[in-house]
């Protein structure tokens, strides 16, 4: 973990979130939504984007407050910066994309509880100054968006023949297990093998 | 009859893990040994009793009658944290024998998005008290169910041989997939 103080603008820290400390497939963090949001590659897209929101605003926050908090009640401080986050995530997310609230529907107030938005709080922005903490936020965030949009892809294409509801192939060659709950454990667990495979080479 | 409908849902049909997907973390991270997981399944259990209820009184005699319906998020994820704090500090002092049982998986629980989950799920189906506390007890019987079920999978698999390439977490993820299928066998039931 490059977890240490970093002084200057330093773009590496927007590239670690997606590539090199991806979230889902080298961190392991976050598995819930990853999973129970993936039925198709725009419901991914969209709560892969909504935290990501969540991620950037609460590390701000967080990195610009740091030295107000006493260290015992950090830990809470930090739960109710990011609840408020996600509770202005979830009232827009209602009004302006309701179809989308509806489908990704518990996953949306549970965004508080993802590890990690936590986490970076903790480890990187409680550490960093308000602009290194912005870059961690976004990269986390796209790394986290990046990972639920190709699984998503990837189980909307072997379970219904369509890509971003674009058919592919007919709909009756596709296996329907991929859509449902047994199908995103084992789609998750061939990327992350995929995954583990190419970091090694 | 109601009440076991409930029960029998909660626990198989729509089991906690294994087809909502809360609850992931804890589920992969300390499902090696039976006991551990067993451990942690109690844990959850009295924790996610004693939340609902909480948050369920929260919600119907705070929220709803001064119309802050939009705190819900926020309320319910405080009181979370600081019941969890509070019944470690009880259990410490009045029964030290459960604290060492339950003692490691505590703070854990705070993060464990099942809790959440649940006392949300609650207020969302519009159930009653007495409703709320079957659903919360059948939701964590059906989370420690899976965990043992998962935890002894992991013990055999340890000791047999597995492909280089799915070592460790692939090898996880693709055995509970293959064990949320053998749950799909329950959803005709209820």
């Amino acid at each position: 973990m490059s977890n240490e103080q970093k002084s200057k603008f330093d773009l590496s820290v927007l590239w670690n979130g997606i590539i090199k400390e991806n979230p889902i497939f080298v961190l392991l963090l976050g598995m819930c939504p990853t999973l129970g949001t993936t039925s198709s590659a725009i419901n991914g897209l969209g709560m892969g984007l909504a935290t990501t929101f969540v991620l950037l605003c609460s590390n701000m926050v967080v990195s610009s407050v740091k030295n107000l908090i006493p260290d015992q009640v950090r830990i809470p401080a930090y739960i109710v910066i990011i609840a408020t986050f996600v509770t202005m995530v979830q009232m827009s997310m209602e009004a302006f994309v309701p179809a989308l609230y509806e489908s990704l529907g518990l996953f949306i107030p549970l965004i508080v509880v993802n590890c990690i938005v936590l986490g970076r709080a903790e480890s990187f922005a409680a550490k960093n100054n308000i602009a290194m903490s912005a870059l961690d936020g976004l990269g986390m965030g796209l790394g986290f968006t990046f990972a639920l949009t190709l699984l998503g892809s990837v189980r909307e294409l072997l379970g219904t023949g369509k890509l971003f509801n674009f058919s592919i192939f007919p709909e009756e060659f596709g296996s329907l297990i991929f859509v449902l709950a047994p199908g995103a454990f084992i789609a998750l667990g061939y990327l992350i093998a995929i995954v583990n495979k190419m970091r090694k080479a | 009859m109601e009440y076991i409908l409930i029960f029998i849902a909660a626990v198989f049909v729509n089991n906690i893990v294994l087809s909502q997907f809360l609850g992931i973390c804890p589920f992969l991270g300390v499902s090696k040994k039976v006991e551990t997981a067993a451990g942690m399944g109690a844990a959850v259990t009295f924790v996610l009793t004693i939340a609902t209820i909480v948050t369920f009184l929260i919600q119907k005699y705070v929220l709803d009658p001064f119309g802050l319906g939009y705190m819900q998020t926020i309320s319910f994820i405080l009181v979370i944290a600081s019941l969890v704090q509070m019944v470690e500090i009880m259990l410490k002092k009045v029964s030290p024998a459960l604290y060492q049982a339950l003692g490691v998986f505590l703070p854990l629980i705070t993060t464990n998005c099942a809790i959440l989950g649940v006392a949300i799920v609650v207020i969302q189906k519009d159930f009653n008290l007495l409703q709320s506390v079957v659903y919360a007890i059948s939701t964590a019987i059906g989370f420690a169910l899976a965990m043992v079920i998962f935890a002894g999978i992991r013990e055999r698999l340890s000791l047999t041989l597995i492909p280089e390439g799915v070592k460790g977490t692939p090898i996880a993820l693709i055995t509970a997939g293959i064990l949320a299928m053998a749950f799909m066998g329950f959803s005709g039931i209820v």
